[in-house]
C-alpha cells in the first residue's frame, strides 16, 4: 500500500493541521498531539493552521514529512485517506481552497513547481462529520484518529528501531 | 427573457461557509447576495465566563492568518476597561508585531492570491511555473513577516507571548538585530513589489466609497486612533456601537455592518469600506516618506477609489510596515518590565485595531473578578460584505456582455480585492451567477 520511509539520518517531521475550535477540523492537531506525547526519538511534531506557504517553510530542509488533516469530500465520516505526494497530486477538493489562502494540496503543488517538495511526503486525511464551531470530535472521527496513530507508528517502526539501535550502540 | 446563473464553487475546508449568488435577467443584474458564516459568534459565547486574561489567546484562535489583530484588539479593549495605559517601548513592540502580521498577510494575498488573477493564471502554482523568482520573492517577504511574529509572539501560529498589559517576555536589543538585517532585504523587495504591482492591468472601476479607518495624529494606524471616514465620521472607539449597527439579512446567517444614519431610526444605514484602501485614503500623509514616494512613483495618487488597485495599496503597506519595523528596531530599548500591572474591576472596555483587512472591533464587559460577562467581536470581513455585494452588482452590470467564464473569474477577482478572511468570516465560498 505505501512507500517505505527512507533511512536518512535527519528527523521526521509530523505536522498536524486544523482548528481545534471547529470540532472535527481539529483532528489533525489531535493526532499530532498524541504522537508528540509518545516522545518518539528523532520525531519532530508541529501544529499548523494549514495555510500553505507556512507549510512550505515548515518542511524546508527536511526530507521526510507526514501531514494530518481533516477533510471534507463527501465520503463516510471517519474514512481515512493516505496520499503519497510524490506519486500523486492531492485532490484540491479534499482540502481547503479559498479566496484567502493556499490549502495543503496547493502548497504541495506549489512546492512541486518550485522544486521544494520533501523527498518523502505523506498526507493523511480523515473525513470529518461535524465542522461547526465547538470542541471535541464525532465518534467516527475519534475512531479514525486512533487507527491513524496505529498506522503511523507501524510506518515509523523501521526508523524508530534504527534510532533505538544507534542509541544503544553509543 | 434570458436569464443566467454563473456558479463557481470554492471548496474550502471547514472553518466557515460562505456563498455568492448573482442573478442576471436579460442584461440587468437583479440580485447579488453574499453569504458569510462567522465563527466570532461562537467565540463571543465561548468567552463568557472566562478570565479577562484569556481573551487574547482565545480570540487569536479565530484566525490563523491574523491572530495578532485579534490579540491586539482584545488587549486594548481589556486595558480600556481596566483603565491601563501601555506606552513607551511596550507600545512600540506592539506596533512591531503588527508590522510582522501585515507583511505576512499582505504578501500572501498580493503574491499568492491576487496577482495570479491579474496575470491570467488559475493559481499561484501555475504562476510559479512561469515566474518562479517572483513567487519566491513573495514567499521570502512573507517569511520575514512570520519571523517578526514568531520572534515577539513566541510562535508564528496562534502566538502566546501577548498579554493584557504588555508581553510575557520582551526581546533584548541583540535579539532584534538579525530581524533588522532581514528587514533591510524585505524593504527593498517591498519596493520592487510596489513597482511590479503597478504594472498589472487594472479594469476601470472607480467607485464612490465611504472609507472607514483609524486615524492617529502622528502615525499610520495600527493600534490606536479615532474612527474616521471621508464622509464626516469622527468618533472615539468606545462610541462604535452608537454609530455602527449590524443588520440581520435573510440570505445570510452573518450580520452585515452598516453606519447608522444619525438622528434617524432608519437602520438600513450607509455602506462603508474598511481595509487597506480605506487606511490609505484616510492616512496617506502618515505613511513614511519612502512609502509615499513609492506610491507616487507607481502612479498611485493619495486618493485611490479603484478596489482592483488595492493590490498596489497592499504593497505600499508592506513597504511601510518594513520601514516602520526597521525604525522601531533601531529605536528599541528593552523596557524595565515586560508588562504593566493590571487589576480586574467591573467595567466595559472597547478596542479597535487595524487588522490587515481593516478595523477589528472588540467589546468586553467584565465583573470585579475579571470574569468576562459579555463579548462582542466585529471582524473586518463582515463589515465589508455589503460593499463587496455592491461592487459585484456594479461590476457585473458594467461587464454583463462578457462570456460567462470570464465574468465568473472577474467576480472572483472582485471578491479577492477585499481579501475576505476564511477564518474570520468565510471559508467555504460558493460563487453562483444565475442568468434566467
Amino acid at each position: 500500500m505505501e512507500s517505505q520511509i527512507p533511512n536518512f539520518e535527519s528527523p521526521i517531521l509530523l505536522i498536524g493541521i486544523g482548528n481545534k475550535y471547529r470540532s472535527d477540523d481539529g483532528i489533525g492537531l489531535e493526532i499530532a498531539c498524541r504522537l508528540k506525547a509518545l516522545n518518539l526519538p528523532g520525531i519532530k511534531v508541529m501544529e499548523e493552521t494549514g495555510e500553505g506557504t507556512t507549510l512550505l517553510e515548515a518542511w524546508k530542509g527536511i526530507d521526510r514529512v507526514i501531514l494530518f488533516d481533516a477533510i471534507c469530500s463527501g465520503a463516510m465520516p471517519g474514512t481515512i485517506y493516505r496520499f503519497d505526494a510524490h506519486n500523486q497530486s492531492i485532490p484540491a477538493k479534499f482540502f481547503h481552497y479559498s479566496t484567502h489562502a493556499l490549502g495543503i494540496s496547493e502548497a504541495i503543488e506549489l512546492a512541486r513547481a518550485l522544486h521544494q517538495l520533501p523527498t518523502y511526503l505523506i498526507v493523511y486525511g480523515i473525513e470529518g462529520k461535524n465542522f461547526t464551531a465547538g470542541l471535541g470530535f464525532s465518534s467516527e472521527v475519534e475512531a479514525a484518529a486512533q487507527e491513524v496513530v496505529k498506522h503511523v507508528l507501524r510506518e515509523l517502526q523501521p526508523f524508530l528501531l534504527q534510532k533505538m539501535c544507534s542509541k544503544n550502540l553509543t | 427573457m434570458k436569464s443566467r446563473t454563473i456558479k463557481v464553487n470554492y471548496l474550502a475546508r471547514v472553518e466557515g461557509e460562505g456563498a455568492l449568488y448573482v442573478k442576471i435577467k436579460n442584461t440587468t443584474v437583479v440580485d447579488v447576495k453574499l453569504k458569510i458564516f462567522e465563527p466570532p459568534r461562537f467565540f463571543e459565547a465561548f468567552l463568557r465566563g472566562r478570565a479577562f486574561t484569556e481573551a487574547p489567546d482565545i480570540t487569536a484562535r479565530i484566525c490563523g492568518i491574523c491572530p495578532i489583530a485579534y490579540q491586539m484588539s482584545a488587549v486594548h479593549a481589556m486595558e480600556d476597561a481596566l483603565d491601563v495605559v501601555v506606552d513607551g517601548q511596550l507600545r512600540a513592540l506592539r506596533r512591531l508585531i503588527y508590522c510582522g502580521e501585515w507583511i505576512e498577510s499582505h504578501s500572501l494575498h498580493v503574491y499568492m492570491l491576487h496577482a495570479p488573477d491579474f496575470l491570467g493564471y488559475e493559481s499561484a502554482i501555475h504562476m510559479a511555473r512561469d515566474y518562479p523568482e517572483i513567487v519566491q520573492r513573495g514567499l521570502q517577504l512573507k517569511k520575514v513577516g512570520n519571523e517578526i511574529v514568531t520572534h515577539l509572539g513566541g510562535r508564528e501560529i496562534h502566538p502566546i507571548n501577548v498579554r493584557v498589559g504588555g508581553f510575557y517576555k520582551v526581546p533584548t536589543k541583540q535579539e532584534l538585530k538579525p530581524l533588522a538585517e532581514r528587514l533591510k532585504w524585505a524593504r527593498n523587495a517591498a519596493f520592487e513589489t510596489v513597482r511590479w504591482t503597478a504594472t498589472l492591468p487594472f479594469p476601470e472601476f472607480e467607485q464612490d466609497y465611504e472609507f472607514v479607518a483609524l486615524q492617529h495624529p502622528e502615525e499610520y494606524p495600527f493600534n490606536e486612533g479615532r474612527l474616521v471616514s471621508n464622509k464626516g465620521l469622527d468618533i472615539a472607539v468606545r462610541d462604535y456601537d452608537d454609530y455602527f449597527v449590524e443588520e440581520h439579512v435573510p440570505h445570510s446567517n452573518a450580520l452585515h455592518s452598516v453606519l447608522k444614519e444619525q438622528g434617524s431610526d432608519n437602520l438600513t444605514g450607509r455602506l462603508y469600506l474598511v481595509g487597506p484602501l480605506a487606511r490609505y485614503n484616510l492616512n496617506f500623509h502618515r505613511l513614511s516618506p519612502l512609502a509615499q514616494d513609492a506610491a507616487r512613483s507607481a502612479g498611485l495618487s493619495p486618493v485611490c477609489r479603484n478596489p482592483f488597485q488595492s493590490i498596489i495599496v497592499r504593497s505600499v503597506e508592506i513597504l511601510y510596515a518594513c520601514d516602520e519595523a526597521l525604525r522601531l528596531i533601531q529605536e528599541y530599548e528593552p523596557p524595565e518590565k515586560p508588562a504593566v500591572e493590571v487589576q480586574p474591576r467591573a467595567a466595559t472596555g472597547y478596542g479597535c485595531t487595524e487588522a490587515p483587512r481593516g478595523i477589528l472591533y472588540h467589546r468586553y464587559r467584565i465583573d470585579d473578578d475579571g470574569t468576562i460577562l459579555d463579548a462582542k467581536i466585529v471582524p473586518p470581513t463582515s463589515q465589508n460584505q455589503k460593499i463587496i455585494e455592491r461592487d459585484l452588482y456594479q461590476f457585473v452590470s458594467k461587464n454583463i456582455e462578457l462570456p460567462k467564464q470570464k465574468l465568473t473569474q472577474q467576480c472572483e477577482q472582485t471578491i479577492r480585492n477585499y481579501d475576505p478572511c476564511i477564518s474570520c468570516a468565510t471559508h467555504f465560498l460558493k460563487l453562483n451567477i444565475e442568468q434566467e
